[in-house]
């Protein structure tokens, strides 16, 4: 019955988003205001009937109903509790369910917050979200429905991926989910915006803070999902460049120069044609994203969709929404007015270089991503890979990081870069510092791995070095500072916070990349094995029967100078209902490095185990910075200059000497 | 890799048949990442050794999902990674090892593809895309120079006043910009 409730709302939903679709669009044009406020009330029904829809199938995979298919394929009934909720989207169909939640879910938020947007804008902006939500219901409905009964009803299910049987995996989709589905504003706005024939420095304010919890979400989605694959697929790899990680990294890329032309707009009025683009491009690659996963055009661990109908459906959604869009931008982009004027060298430069240099990275992970299905079209296999990849981006990163830290020091229209420079002598020293004790401890070779430090140093120190001018740490009183820190705008905390996060992550993945030590060799019980100055012993290996799995758990003890410091396990499991193998690694963390420990096979011949050791120096620092990260987006975020139609608060006293804000 | 399973399997106290779990993994775990080199691969010189994996990491598992030899524990990943190791100690230059290996399984091992027709989009693209992208906003700054020279003054409506004036005011504290 419940089941069926779910199904039944899922319907009810589609025909609502028709109706927030057609109504403010239509009410909008003809100055309508009961059918513009109608589109309203449709958005907050969507989202009532979809998470209706949404729990009916969460109770579903919560009591294993096995009458219900998709239970069926993806639970078990001795799954742990936490993985029969995240089994909810760990599968296509469910995973469709939970985009089309996040969709209704913005649409319902944009209804109901920001009560300063032009009513006509905000109707369009409903119209269009409600179109993308009618897309992606009809496509659940026609090709994917959640709710689909099985007759008779298996004893048990056939358990989930046990790859995705992971706390790390089981939150990586709804943030993820939540960043694409997030850019769909952005997206809406700039449609929106294009129907209106009009960009201002307000439009600016209002799609920034969407934008922001949109890259906000996507930086922790991927950050987990990277986390993820370091622990979990058990050699400490953090970036494979595959193509699923791609179709998440161009929109992450586009979507960061979106979040920073959007300040040009509205601080500056300029780059807003290009900003109405960079939404509509910033979506269109969230919706590549979900079409190169789920089509199975590329085959992972993440598509269990390997159906082409339904590749076919998300590419015509694809086509729909970019191609709408883009044709829509060329009908009206040139009746948006150009706006303020700014010199090559200022803020607005340093944000357009940024923009350039992410709009291209993003096209490069396209390119590479892409050109390996467009070749095999034409009877050519080739393999883009890490070295490809590898080689081109420092070419852009490089650069984007030395801009990314000069970028706040600019000032707006007309910068002195000489001047600035000579500001950042700070920088520059305690980065050397930094080079300096990368040589100490790891000497000159390779070479590389200096220059990413070198990077690392500048972007982190840079963001430090931002935050202390702007309070004239040390040029006044410490009690100054600290009034003028308290004063400081929080968006400018956020800027400082989320460039100094990725300092950090660039650190990490320098540290890992280039300083990585590892063994492998045979243990027996007793054995010990040395590496990057720790002592290893194999202590003891032993066999459990845990939940939906058996384990082959070996535990060693870790010593360093003779101290007993660590005693690690490492697993390697059974899911005898999925018929898979995952290994489970032990990692002794010390936030400068992880000693990374994997128990491999028993040894064919002589006895002992195979044991993996690794040694990753900085390794923790990538997910440390990006949570920095999102930190800094959060910050930002609740900036309450972005929070157009919160009651005004009353403004802190701030003493007029103040540095302005970003 | 399929070899200890059985054996796993059966410690860990399954009862179905060894074959049949064989069989099962072979298909499934064709693979699986994690599990790559083996102690009994690694040769005895580790400045050879080192050279051996950076190839591994230039040459992809055919039969994986975008897994480099060195990543994969596929059968056909070790054989590569011995042939690798035999032309090393034969005494093959990295280059020449990567060409030996190119030759006989063609571009689709090779994870950095090779500059050919074919690929010059996909090692060009990113230069001239930057380059073209560089010199058309150049261009765009200089020509908007000129239409802002010559544009007109825009003027608010009254109404558009009064909401400037309340956003002015929100904006009270203290970032100035």
């Amino acid at each position: 019955m419940i089941p069926e409730i779910g199904h039944y709302a899922l319907v009810l939903a589609l025909l609502l988003a028709v109706a927030q679709s057609v109504m403010p669009l239509v009410g909008a044009a003809r100055r309508d205001v009961a059918w513009m406020e109608t589109g309203r009330m449709a958005a907050f029904a969507q989202l009532a009937a979809i998470t209706i829809s949404f729990a009916a199938l969460m109770q579903a995979h919560v009591v294993s109903d096995f009458s219900v298919l998709n239970v069926v394929n993806n639970s078990h009934s001795a799954k742990p509790m936490l993985y029969k909720v995240s089994g909810v989207w760990g599968n296509h169909e469910g995973s469709m369910l939970l985009w089309v939640f996040m969709l209704a879910l913005f649409g319902a938020a944009v209804a109901g917050f920001g009560r300063n947007i032009p009513p006509t804008l905000k109707a369009r902006v409903l119209g269009v979200q409600g179109l993308i939500g009618v897309g992606f219901l009809l496509f659940i409905l026609v090709t994917s429905n959640p709710f689909a009964r099985i007759y008779p009803a298996p004893i048990d299910g056939n358990d989930l991926n046990p790859l995705l049987q992971d706390p790390g995996l089981a939150f990586h989709p709804p943030f993820l989910y939540l960043g694409y589905v997030g850019f769909s504003v952005a997206f809406s706005f700039a449609v929106g915006a294009l129907i209106e024939g009009r960009v201002d420095p307000a439009w600016g304010r209002w799609v920034r803070p969407w934008t922001l919890v949109a890259w906000a979400s996507l930086t922790m989605g991927i950050a987990m999902g990277s986390w993820w694959a370091y622990y979990e697929l058990g050699w400490g790899g953090w970036w494979f460049w595959d193509p699923v990680e791609n179709a998440s990294l161009m929109p992450w890329l586009a979507g960061t120069a979106l979040l920073h032309s959007a300040i040009v707009v509205e601080k500056r009025d300029a780059l807003k044609t290009w900003t109405i683009l960079l939404a509509i491009l910033t979506f269109s690659l969230s919706l590549l994203g979900t079409f190169l996963v789920r089509s199975g055009v590329l085959t992972s661990v993440h598509a269990f969709a390997v159906d082409p109908q339904r590749g076919v459906a998300v590419l015509g959604l694809l086509i729909l929404a970019t191609g709408g869009g883009l044709l829509l931008f060329a009908l009206r982009a040139h009746v948006l007015k150009i706006g303020g004027l700014f010199s090559p060298v200022s803020r607005e430069g340093a944000l357009v270089l940024n923009n350039l240099l992410l709009s291209v990275s993003a096209a490069v992970v396209l390119i590479g991503t892409l050109m390996p299905l467009l070749l095999d079209a034409f009877g050519h296999k080739i393999s883009v890979g890490a070295p490809y990849f590898n080689f081109i981006t420092p070419f852009l990163t490089i650069p984007l990081v030395m801009v990314m830290a000069l970028g706040p020091f600019m000032p707006w229209k007309r910068a002195d870069l000489g001047g600035i420079l000579s500001r950042l002598w700070g920088v520059a020293l305690l980065t050397l510092v930094s080079v300096m004790l990368a040589l100490w401890l790891a000497g000159v070779k390779p070479v590389m791995a200096l220059v990413g430090i070198a990077m690392a140093g500048w972007a982190g120190f840079g963001a430090v070095w931002e935050v202390a001018d702007r309070v004239k740490l040390f040029r006044v009183p410490l009690a100054d500072s600290l009034s003028r820190a308290r004063g400081l705008p929080l968006g400018a905390w956020g800027t400082a916070v989320a460039h100094g996060g990725m300092g950090i992550a660039i650190a990490g993945m320098v540290g890992t990349t280039f300083w990585l030590a590892e063994d492998v060799r045979v243990m027996k019980l007793g054995d010990k094995a040395l590496i990057a100055g720790y002592e290893v012993t194999l202590d003891k290996v032993e066999d459990l029967r845990v939940a939906n799995y058996q384990t082959e758990m070996g535990h060693f003890s870790v010593r360093r100078d003779g101290d007993l410091i660590s005693t690690l396990t490492a697993e390697r499991r059974w899911y005898p209902v999925a018929k898979m193998q995952t290994t489970e690694a032990a990692i002794h963390t010390t936030f400068y490095s992880d000693l990374y420990l994997v128990l491999g096979e028993e040894n064919p011949g002589g006895g002992g185990w195979v044991v993996r050791l690794y040694h990753h120096p900085l390794v923790p620092w990538i997910w440390i910075g990006s949570l920095v990260m999102v930190l800094g987006g959060c910050l930002s975020l609740s900036d309450r200059r972005l929070r157009v139609g919160v009651p005004a608060r009353r403004a802190a006293p701030v003493s007029p000497a103040l540095q302005p804000a970003e | 890799m399929t070899a200890f399973m059985p054996s796993f399997s059966h410690r860990a106290g399954t009862s179905a048949p060894l074959s049949w779990i064989a069989a099962a993994l072979v298909a499934a775990f064709l693979c699986v990442p994690a599990l790559a080199v083996m102690p009994n691969e690694k040769l005895a010189d580790p400045a050879m050794e080192a050279r051996a994996r950076e190839i591994s990491k230039e040459l992809r598992c055919l039969v994986c999902q975008n897994q480099s030899i060195d990543d994969s524990n596929a059968d056909l990943a070790r054989d590569l990674r011995v042939l690798v190791r035999e032309r090393l100690v034969a005494g093959d230059s990295n280059e020449q090892v990567l060409a030996y290996v190119h030759d006989r399984y063609g571009d689709f091992v090779l994870l950095r593809p090779p500059v050919t027709g074919y690929t010059a989009l996909l090692w060009g693209g990113p230069f001239a895309l930057l380059l073209l992208a560089g010199l058309g906003t150049a261009l765009y700054m200089r020509q908007r120079r000129r239409d802002v020279e010559t544009m007109p003054v825009p003027t608010l409506t009254a109404e558009e006043e009064a909401r400037l004036m309340v956003l002015l005011n929100e904006d009270k504290s203290g970032d100035g910009r």
